[in-house]
């Protein structure tokens, strides 16, 4: 039984079967590894009575690639890459939080321009992730339009990565120490662009979805979490702020170039499904305030800081971390003074948001199981590393 | 929230924050009249200008001090503050960092592997206090084979974390709840986070019986 034993037989409460199927009406079933609303390769064990969740289970790691291992075994620069394969939707979050960590391990900074390229593809990103999001938070509670809207309006900003960098997803935007890439011509335009053509289009998801009947009954007042819960939990990001904590990595120990914009940190009051939309719809707008301002701004100048060609920082820990567009995101790092980590750690927040899951969906109806896996917005890449 | 009434007036500022202000010139201006000398002597130099952990102090360190004497090392790095101690007062710190001095929020529980020193491995607690706005690192080593009571009474978030602490390093916590293996299957052989663990055999045996191939390479 210790030996190579299914995860399925131990975990599940089968021993006696009788007891499941006729004493009581609790049922055991699975959801998913393929379900196409786990959102990746998320398999969830459910114990039901009826439609009533009475309790669940994540089974994960089927996306599971060492990463950490992975890092132990590669150069800081070539270790960079792997990063964006982590939140796969949110690549350049996931490299500024690297690259930022290991700055700070070499006690060196990024230059400003460096800062401010960083801040406007970032948050584009965070758009993009929080489009992702809703267009299948939306398709998996049953409304298909938002879906095409937001991968039309998406388009746009992986537009603008491809001409910066070449990539659409995998960006491998940033370098330690400032950035490879000097902005194309035009980008500050395409940027603008952008700029003058989203909100109008936050209008429409919202005319959508908002005051929509159906998704009012399918999100309100699910997956309700307090916030005293989340903290307890560890849970952070949006989620964390719609339980009415206000709390934002930008805001509380700023990174990047982020204490010298202007924005809000938008919060929700109930911590259900409905107001986990709210926030992130209002995120998408500060995030555009701050690529406003950010690409307004802009200084001239170096784009990458004084860092020597090969990458060897002292001996030494560091923790940092990001406000990534899922949660705190941070990099544990700790250096042999070699030019490979001796040990990086991923502290992810899907993750650990996931973690939630449970204490979310008790006593919930099978179907809201999946509105509150899409509205805790994971990505297993993440969760599995 | 509670959170939110409390932060307009944060108690003692940190004081790992201010000190980067103060030392952060410091490097910086002895890297840059060390640059020209590296060519000469490439990487030699460099060496002695990085930055190297200084005692942290604080009301709350001495407080711990005097009631822990020498089981208790306060440090600060690049601006972030650790605490080093005695794997005996693990629970007793974590529970008052909670308890007093509102460290809440219970980022991460990681480990890291030093197979030639004794006790062979850190644990690190990554600790955050909404009040206070800052940030603390509990640190301390344990040797193979020795446990570590959990953390999960103290912060239910610790549960996963160290479920894949021990997945990953093979380390036991006593009285976690539920402590079996999260991203690898339960019939994996190892700790793949150990140093002695090979990257490139390790799955032969797991990709024969399950899957029916020679080798997953």
């Amino acid at each position: 039984m210790n030996d190579v034993s299914n995860r399925a037989l131990s975990n599940l409460d089968l021993e006696t079967p009788d007891k499941t199927y006729l004493d009581s009406n609790e049922l055991v079933i699975n959801m998913g590894p393929q379900h196409p609303a786990t959102h990746g390769v998320l398999r969830v064990i459910l114990k039901l009575d009826g439609e009533k969740v009475l309790g669940t289970e994540c089974v994960i790691g089927y996306l599971h690639r060492g990463v950490e291992k992975i890092a132990e075994n590669r150069t800081y620069t070539m270790f960079n890459p792997y990063v964006d394969r982590m939140d796969y939707v949110a690549a350049v979050s996931n490299g500024l939080g690297y690259c930022e960590a290991v700055e700070k391990l070499m006690n060196v900074e990024a230059p400003p321009r460096a800062k401010y390229i960083r801040v406007i593809l970032t948050e584009l990103n965070r758009i993009a992730s929080h489009q992702l999001w809703l267009g299948t938070h939306a398709l998996d509670i049953g409304a298909m339009t938002p879906l095409f809207y937001t991968f039309r309006d998406r388009e746009e900003i992986l537009k603008i990565f491809e001409r910066y960098c070449g990539a659409r997803l995998t960006t491998h935007a940033f370098r330690i120490g400032g950035c490879q890439y000097e902005t194309y011509a035009g980008f500050e335009k395409d940027v603008k662009n952008f700029l003058a053509f989203f909100p109008p289009k936050i209008d429409e998801y919202e005319a959508l979805l908002t005051t929509n009947r159906i998704w009012l009954e399918r999100t309100k007042n699910v997956g309700v979490i307090s916030g005293a819960d989340c903290i307890a939990l560890g849970v952070t990001g949006p989620v964390l702020r719609a339980s009415g904590v206000q709390w934002d990595l930008r805001k509380a120990q700023p990174y990047a170039a982020y204490s010298e914009f202007d924005f809000e940190i938008p919060i929700g009051t109930n911590g259900d499904t409905y107001d986990r939309y709210l926030v992130r719809m209002a995120e998408m707008r500060q995030s555009l305030r701050i690529i406003e301002q950010a690409v307004n701004g802009i200084p001239e100048g170096p784009i990458m800081g004084k860092v020597p060609k090969v990458i060897k920082p002292p001996v030494g820990e560091i923790y940092h971390s990001i406000e990534a567009p899922k949660g705190e995101l941070g990099y544990f790092i700790v250096s042999d003074g070699s030019t490979q980590p001796y040990r990086l750690r991923v502290r992810p927040p899907s993750f650990v948001n996931l973690q939630a899951l449970d204490i979310m969906v008790r006593g919930l109806l099978v179907a809201d199981v999946v509105a509150v896996i899409g509205t805790l917005d994971i990505v297993l890449g993440e969760v599995d590393r | 929230m509670a959170e939110e009434v409390k932060s307009p007036a944060p108690p003692p500022p940190p004081e790992g924050e201010k000190k980067p202000a103060a030392e952060k010139p410091a490097p910086a201006a002895s890297a840059a009249p060390a640059k020209p000398a590296a060519p000469a002597k490439p990487a030699a130099p460099a060496k002695p200008a990085g930055p190297v952990p200084v005692p942290w102090t604080s009301p709350l360190v001495e407080k711990y001090r005097s009631q822990y004497g020498s089981g208790l090392e306060a440090q600060t790095y690049l601006g972030q503050n650790y605490f080093t101690v005695d794997r005996s007062l693990i629970p007793d710190i974590l529970r008052l960092l909670r308890d007093e001095e509102q460290f809440d929020y219970c980022v991460d529980i990681t480990a890291a592997h030093y197979p030639k020193r004794e006790k062979q491995f850190d644990v690190v607690w990554i600790l955050y206090s909404f009040p206070r706005n800052e940030r603390v690192r509990v640190k301390t080593q344990i040797a193979d084979g020795a446990s570590i009571p959990s953390s999960v009474s103290i912060w239910p978030t610790a549960n996963w974390l160290e479920r894949e602490v021990y997945d990953m390093f093979g380390i036991q916590f006593d009285g976690h709840p539920d402590l079996k293996r999260i991203l690898l299957p339960d019939g994996w052989k190892g700790y793949p986070l150990r140093k002695d663990y090979g990257i490139l055999q390790q799955d032969k045996e797991w990709v024969q019986i399950n899957l029916g191939i020679e080798s997953g390479q």
